[in-house]
């Protein structure tokens, strides 16, 4: 494995592996503590959209998926917010409607040749340098909105009712969730694939949420174990070529095992 | 002095009507309890009276203010069922979240805060829970950490809805015992099924089932015990001993408490 670190690609696809898994470990605590599991993996799906669309079109990957998947956090938001009842089949049907688009623009596409598998599962070892440029941008916009706006985010969680006769914006706050947790779905398509994202999300989320006191160490410490699960995966992935996304996404959940057989409390 | 003045108050879900020409007055120090059967429109009309929900018809006039946002003086303790005990938070962190001030740190506290919310921890005697994680606590616990958060901002009005429904006796009695401690210095309203308890407390009840029945209690000859092995009321049969005009007849298949004695 040492001697794997001299490639380029290998260290691109460590650095992703840390970056994405330090944000999906934020994200994913604000995903679970606000009982959003569906609707990212709703959002998720979706985003199949617009990689069949960027496929069609030729614009970038990362651009497609990311139009989509904001789009489909909007558009969730609007309906959660307005018409909480019946939400689940409004999900149901963004989710689905999202992966036949892209079907569709994939099957129009004059000579299509991309490995359709790779935005399933994940193509970790294909990440490039543009792509840990806006996965670090991101995972920095991600930290600065919640350094500014914690306590407004923490209300908004524990209490959304009552945050909102304090004054709190919780419209604002709750689609800005749902759209932080949608960029974060984009980048991790990229490690674990869009079928594996919400098991990154939420994994290693449950098991910080056990140890952790506060939102804010439940968010590092998710974020530092979601990091520990993906190194390991890679490493399995590498030694015994298996598939990235899924050794990671097998670790994950083999660890929860554990930790759920020693920890009963 | 009234603290709360509602006039020909009227509020529909879409075309369901569920309250209809309330007129209740609350006076200062106050100990009003609200009771009536699920969907009777009991807590439909605290979030009205916090601003959550806007009424159409009537008004509602809290300490002279008749805006329709004019909660910032009152204390509201939410149902307990409506809180996550898994969320990873620590008490303090619950209280300070009643904290009110123009402005905001953007990240920690501020010492006016942490004091404003010690001394609301102190006041319900939970200071020596600061820093325990709020599942941590017993359900009578929780809800007096959940009153420090509504006293955080020194309100002149606390409002309660159901604050003892998943908690066990004792724990009510030490929620009400604190409620009535409270009641020297602020007014009282609260939403709330267990009526033979809470009939120890209020000085007041009011009836609501899409309309409202007001009593004036202080005076009251039955005094209620939960020591006197009376746990539990048909609210009717209790309407009916209080003189209300609004009483039906009651069933046992009615009766959402038992009569056990």
């Amino acid at each position: 494995m040492i001697e794997a670190l001299e490639f380029e690609f290998i260290q691109n696809a460590i650095l992703a592996g840390i970056l994405v898994s330090f944000t999906a470990g934020v994200i994913g605590s604000l995903i679970v503590v606000n009982r959003m599991v569906f609707l990212a993996g709703g959002i998720a799906h979706t985003s199949y959209g617009g990689i069949g669309l960027a496929v069609y079109t030729g614009i970038p990957i990362f651009l497609g998926a990311s139009m989509f998947a904001v789009a489909a956090a909007l558009l969730i938001a609007m309906l959660t917010l307005k018409k909480r009842d019946r939400i689940d089949t409004f999900i149901g049907l963004i989710w689905a409607v999202g992966m036949a688009i892209g079907v569709i623009f994939i099957d129009l596409t004059p000579g299509y040749n991309v490995d359709l598998m790779s935005y399933l599962f994940g193509s970790i070892l294909a990440v490039t340098r543009e792509d840990l440029y806006f996965m670090s941008a991101l995972l920095i916009i991600i930290l600065f909105v919640i350094l500014v706006w914690y306590r407004d985010i923490l209300a908004v969680s524990y209490d959304s009712q009552y945050a909102g006769i304090q004054g709190v914006n919780i419209k604002f706050f709750y689609t800005l969730i749902l759209v932080l947790s949608a960029l974060t779905v984009v980048i991790a398509i990229k490690v674990v694939g869009l079928i594996l994202v919400i098991a990154m999300l939420t994994i290693p989320v449950y098991i910080a949420e056990k140890i952790s006191s506060s939102l804010l160490s439940m968010m590092f410490s998710s974020g530092i174990i979601a990091t520990i699960f993906t190194l390991i995966g890679l490493y399995l992935s590498y030694s015994y070529d298996l598939t990235s996304g899924a050794s990671i996404i097998m670790v994950s959940a083999i660890s929860l095992g554990i930790f759920l057989l020693l920890y009963r409390r | 002095m009234s603290v709360i003045d509602i006039k020909g108050l009227s509020f529909a879900y879409a075309k369901q009507v569920v309250l209809e020409d309330i007129n209740l007055t609350v006076e200062k120090k106050d100990f009003l309890a609200i009771i009536g059967p699920n969907g009777g429109g009991k807590s439909t009309l605290l979030k009205l009276i916090l601003g959550i929900y806007e009424y159409s018809k009537g008004s509602i006039t809290i300490l002279s203010n008749k805006s329709k946002n004019s909660s910032s003086q009152i204390g509201y303790v939410p149902q307990d069922t409506n809180i996550n005990i898994d969320f990873p938070i620590r008490v303090i962190e619950v209280v300070l979240m009643g904290y009110k001030s123009k402005r905001r740190r953007l990240f920690g506290y501020g010492k006016d805060e942490l004091n404003s919310a010690m001394s609301a921890l102190e006041e319900v005697g939970m200071d020596k829970f600061v820093h325990h994680k709020i599942g941590s606590l017993s359900g009578g616990q929780r809800q007096r950490v959940m009153i420090a958060r509504a006293l955080c901002a020194n309100p002149e009005i606390l409002i309660l809805d159901e604050p003892t429904s998943s908690i066990d006796i004792g724990g009510q009695k030490e929620v009400y015992q604190l409620l009535k401690r409270l009641n020297k210095e602020i007014t009282i309203i609260v939403v709330s099924h267990d009526i033979s308890v809470i009939l120890e407390y209020a000085n007041r009840v009011a009836h609501i089932n899409r309309k409202l029945s007001y009593h004036d209690i202080s005076n009251r000859e039955h005094n209620f015990s939960i020591d006197n092995n009376i746990e539990h009321f048909c609210e009717v049969e209790l309407l009916e001993m209080l003189g209300s005009e609004q009483c039906i007849d009651c069933s046992e298949s009615k009766c959402e408490w038992s009569s056990e004695k």
